[in-house]
């Protein structure tokens, strides 16, 4: 029995996105899902209900019936208190909600949702890897943030944007100031330049100075040393001279800026103040500031959330609901952003999700689990965890190698690896208890020995695969070592060198002496020219 | 002195394994090999343990055997590489093998060793020769059935199991009579009738082997091949030779864990021979009872000119190379058909099974050599989630490695294999001499798939008249 994805018609006053698009309805019926409408829920950005319907929608009258109907709801903003009354209320058909939550932000309706038993995704939460990429809305909305925010200034601005010399006069360019060169500063950038403008950006991560820069940027550094990259890829709080520093290039710029578009956010924290009353007063009459941390409290202070404000003669934007004055184009990408996550949920392909814990993704974005709170969610495991595990396997293989069998280092479950090294444990003590101290020695090189080259082969990369069999093919014609010291040994040696047969040993050695030359040259040769052919 | 410079070859050796991580270093990392060898021979040669008197013996023998040696790498084909790499596992084997009989009837080496130590000593001769014998008739049958002078069908004798555990009782128990022996003499009884016996076993257990399963048993020689040097240096208490040894025997070991992982098979079925020990029966079951299983649909085969037009109008497309393609040397006339389409702005890649072929990475050094750029030759995990984007994907003398029944099907004998899914693609095109199965033994339901045409024919004559179409 598929189950049904329920869109209602989102509530909060203004905000005209939804939460998918007939094009995305189709790829979802693909997946094996029915997709319920609530009437009317696409009409603020410009989505009939036909167009939902001929793409196989059905369309629901009431947001009630849509959430009555619904396996799964698909919103953008977090449910109203009046939403989560609409849900169902647990027992075998709960609701599975995937929105904006902002459960930092909202610790009462994570509670309230939990006691509806739901499994809640919050969008806003998904982790920042780079599988996740393709669900990451947050990046989706800022870039449509960024680029909506130098629109907005357009409007307020009273002038050109790229410099013009007609036969009226000369028009000089204006010049646009980004901090913070995230995804919405990066949109910023690209959005302004394009327009002609100048524009020059700040970031206390110097590293992005090339992203600023290919967007069509200037970047400013500040001139202090200190790291700005902070976990998961955002920017962190920084030091008081830092800050000194920070301040002292903002008021240069902001004198010269005729748009400052601030973007700066630190994760779980308020909004970092970086545009003070007295920048605002040195800017020139009719200059525009769009502040897109207003929702947090804003860059700038003189910012009055959701409002445009007009201060000492320059227009400072609080507008918090930027995505939604493009909700066409929000909605597309959100929708997408959402398919990609029903994917992910939906690896059958038979319209049936699985929240599966286990995966990385869908555990970071699960807030809620059948009604137990689930955020915040562990760690992120770091890339470095893949090695570790493979060190692990690692004494276990070698342990076996020891023993000379030329068996396939296969990482174990838990308990074969126990039994692994329990029997590894026996035989090295068996051996390190009767063999003699030279055998001990260099049973302990081999030993190693199997160790390096584990560690080091694994590194090699499949293409060569072929090339590092031929190449190790030559090496192990080191085996003419052991022919070369029996070809004709000091006499000193030699004590019983009367009954030594000395031709059959000569006969035999020169034989693989010439045996391992063909391989030892043939081997590096053909390497040699194998590895030629391998370009770009 | 001769202690420092073979740790200096050590460690040459390690770089040299280190540098193959990347295509960009590899070439160092071969010259790092080239110079490790040379430092251990040079400082062998003329160290305490040789005397003057060696020196004519030993130049001879080298200069032959480089001579052999350089003119079989250069005329060698690349197709033939995995025929080239197993023969030279035997000669490293048969090495092996020598050296130990040598050792064993010097007196001279023997002399000093007392007790437990003898002990020792004669069990590391007795394994040494052990792991050399196999190793050698295992790779000439290994390079047989590459350069298909034996048929690549596995051999199953009745009861081979029990065969290879009676050559092992009977192994163990000459070993013992082995260490008891007191006189050269007496002893040499015994290492060859073990000798012969091993000798059998390397025979048995590669003729069981099928001929999809060759890239494990390749680096699995590969890897005896290390082990066996790594015997002789016990052998010979030489740590240089140990060393050495161990980091080709695990690189060996560590590539079969790789190609049975990419077959979703299990090392030791492998071994034991036939496509799957437990899967043998049910993989015959299959074929009698497949009369129902058998995929319905209709095959569509098309003309060079209809795959020429459908490659021309698609935006993205996959080549993924089989063996087939190194059996007709179709490999520059795929590069040809690769610069003429990205010369038309078509997104061209190569997906690379890690099997495919018939040693690990043989399609690269094929696509290497045909001068394809290594940046547009992906792994299959690279590229496997591309196919729904990709509007032609070409299977050019592949067959397992793209069947969906892996997927599909759990009652498949290549149930779990992880397989390239160009049914996926908009369209695949098949490039076949027939419709005959895989090595597997398996049908192909993607034969019969809507969106897949079939291409029939020589691969190298098949491609020849794309390109000419395309170029047209």
């Amino acid at each position: 029995m598929p189950q049904v994805i329920g869109v209602p018609k989102e509530t909060a006053a203004d905000e005209k996105r939804v939460a998918t698009v007939p094009e995305i309805v189709e790829r979802l019926i693909k997946l094996g899902f029915k997709v319920v409408v609530q009437s009317g829920a696409g009409d603020p950005a410009n989505f009939s209900d036909d167009t939902y319907r001929a793409a196989g929608a059905a369309i629901a009258d009431t947001a009630a019936a849509v959430w009555a109907a619904s396996d799964i709801v698909f919103k953008v903003r977090a449910p109203s208190a009046e939403e989560v009354a609409l849900m169902r209320d647990g027992g075998t058909s709960f609701t599975t909600l995937v929105s904006f939550i902002w459960p930092a932000q909202n610790p009462e309706l994570l509670k309230a949702l939990a006691a509806k038993k739901a499994t809640v995704l919050a969008m806003d939460s998904v982790p920042r890897i780079s599988r996740a990429q393709k669900l990451d809305a947050l990046s989706s909305m800022a870039n449509i943030a960024g680029y909506r925010a130098v629109i907005e200034a357009a409007h307020h601005f009273g002038r050109f944007f790229t410099g013009q010399i007609t036969a009226a006069g000369k028009v000089p360019p204006a010049r646009v100031f980004v901090i913070g060169a995230g995804v919405a500063g990066l949109a910023a950038i690209g959005a302004a330049s394009g327009l002609g403008a100048i524009v020059r950006a700040n970031d206390t991560r110097p590293e992005v100075g090339d992203q600023v820069k290919s967007m069509g940027g200037e970047f400013v550094p500040v001139d202090y040393q200190e790291e700005g990259a902070g976990a998961g890829g955002y920017a962190r709080v920084m030091s008081e001279g830092f800050l000194k520093a920070q301040a002292g290039v903002f008021a240069r710029e902001a004198k010269d800026a005729d748009i400052i578009i601030t973007t700066a956010l630190i994760p779980g924290k308020p909004a970092p103040k970086l545009i003070t009353a007295g920048m605002v007063k040195s800017m020139k009459p009719g200059s525009v500031i769009v502040d897109l941390a207003a929702e947090q409290g804003g860059n700038c202070e003189l910012t009055v959330p959701h409002q445009v404000a007009v201060q000492h003669g320059v227009t400072i934007i609080g507008y918090s609901d930027l995505p939604s004055r493009l909700a066409r184009q929000s909605s597309t990408l959100y929708a997408t952003n959402l398919f990609r996550l029903a994917e992910e949920l939906c690896k059958t392909k038979d319209g049936i999700i699985n929240v599966d814990m286990e995966d990385e993704v869908i555990r970071g974005t699960t807030v809620v689990k059948e009604g137990s709170v689930t955020w915040p969610p562990p760690a992120p495991r770091l890339s470095a965890a893949p090695p570790a595990a493979a060190k692990a396997a690692a004494p276990a293989a070698t342990a076996k190698k020891g023993q000379g069998h030329g068996e396939a280092a296969a990482p174990k479950s838990a308990g074969m690896m126990t039994i692994l090294f329990a029997v590894a444990a026996v035989a090295f003590w068996f051996i390190g208890a009767n063999a003699p101290a030279t055998f001990l020695n260099h049973f302990t090189v081999f030993v190693l020995a199997c160790f390096v080259g584990y560690m080091v082969v694994w590194n090699v990369t499949p293409a060569l695969h072929t090339p590092l069999m031929s190449v190790t093919n030559a090496i192990s014609s080191i085996i003419a070592i052991g022919a070369l010291v029996q070809v004709a040994p000091p006499v000193a040696d030699v004590d019983a060198a009367s009954d030594r047969p000395e031709a059959w040993i000569l006969g035999l050695v020169v034989v693989a002496l010439a045996l391992t030359s063909i391989n030892m040259f043939g081997g590096f040769a053909v390497t040699r020219r194998m590895l030629q052919m391998f370009r770009k | 002195m001769a202690t420092a410079s073979y740790l200096g070859a050590a460690i040459l050796f390690v770089l040299s394994l280190g540098g193959l991580s990347n295509p960009e270093t590899s070439r160092r990392g071969n010259l790092y090999g080239i110079i490790g060898m040379a430092i251990a021979v040079l400082a062998t040669i003329f160290g305490p343990r040789v005397t003057p008197e060696g020196y004519a013996w030993i130049a001879g023998a080298m200069a032959v055997g480089a001579v052999i040696g350089l003119y079989a790498a250069r005329v060698v084909q690349m197709t033939q590489m995995p025929e080239l790499v197993a023969l030279m596992h035997s000669l490293v084997g048969l090495a092996a093998m020598l050296v130990g009989f040598a050792n064993y009837i010097d007196p001279a080496a023997a002399g000093t060793y007392r007790g437990a130590e003898q002990t020792i000593h004669e069990i590391e001769i007795y394994i040494g020769v052990l792991i050399g014998a196999v190793t050698f008739s295992g790779s000439v049958i290994a390079f047989g059935k590459l350069s298909a002078k034996i048929s690549g069908k596995p051999v199953l004798l009745p009861g081979r199991h029990w065969l290879n555990l009676a050559g092992l009782i009977v192994v163990i128990w000459f070993g013992w009579r082995f260490i008891g022996a007191n006189a050269a003499a007496e002893g040499m009884m015994p290492l060859v009738v073990m000798t012969v016996i091993a000798l059998a076993f390397g025979v048995h257990m590669v003729m069981a082997i099928g001929g999809a399963d060759m890239p494990v048993v390749v680096s699995m020689l590969n890897s005896y091949s290390g082990w066996a040097a790594a015997a002789t240096g016990f052998m010979l208490d030489n740590d240089l030779l140990i060393v050495t040894g161990a980091l080709v025997g695990s690189s060996g070991a560590i590539l079969s864990y790789i190609m049975c992982r990419a077959m979703n098979r299990n090392f030791i079925s492998v071994i034991a021979g036939g496509f799957g020990t437990e899967g043998g029966a049910p993989a015959r079951a299959a074929g009698a009872g497949g009369k129902e299983n058998e995929p319905a649909g209709e095959v569509v085969s098309v003309q060079a000119a209809e795959a020429a037009e459908l490659l021309r109008e698609a935006k993205n497309v996959i080549i993924v190379p089989g063996y087939g393609m190194a059996v007709a040397q179709a490999q520059h006339t795929v590069y040809e058909i690769t610069k003429e389409l990205r010369e038309k702005g078509v997104n061209v890649r190569f997906g690379i099974h890690p099997v495919a072929g018939r040693m690990p990475g043989h399609m690269n050094v094929l696509l290497a050599e045909a001068r394809v750029p290594y940046d547009i030759v992906f792994e299959m995990d690279e590229l496997n989630e591309d196919f729904p984007e990709t509007d032609v994907a070409m299977v050019i003398g592949a067959n397992d490695i793209v069947n969906p029944a892996a997927q599909d099907d759990p009652g498949s004998p290549i149930a779990g294999m992880p397989v390239l899914e160009v049914w996926k693609a908009r369209t695949s095109i098949v490039m076949k001499r027939s419709m005959a199965s895989g090595y597997a033994g398996v049908d192909n339901p993607l034969f019969y798939k809507d969106n897949n045409r079939m291409l029939f024919g020589d691969a190298k004559k098949m491609l020849d008249e794309v390109l000419v179409a395309l170029k047209g």
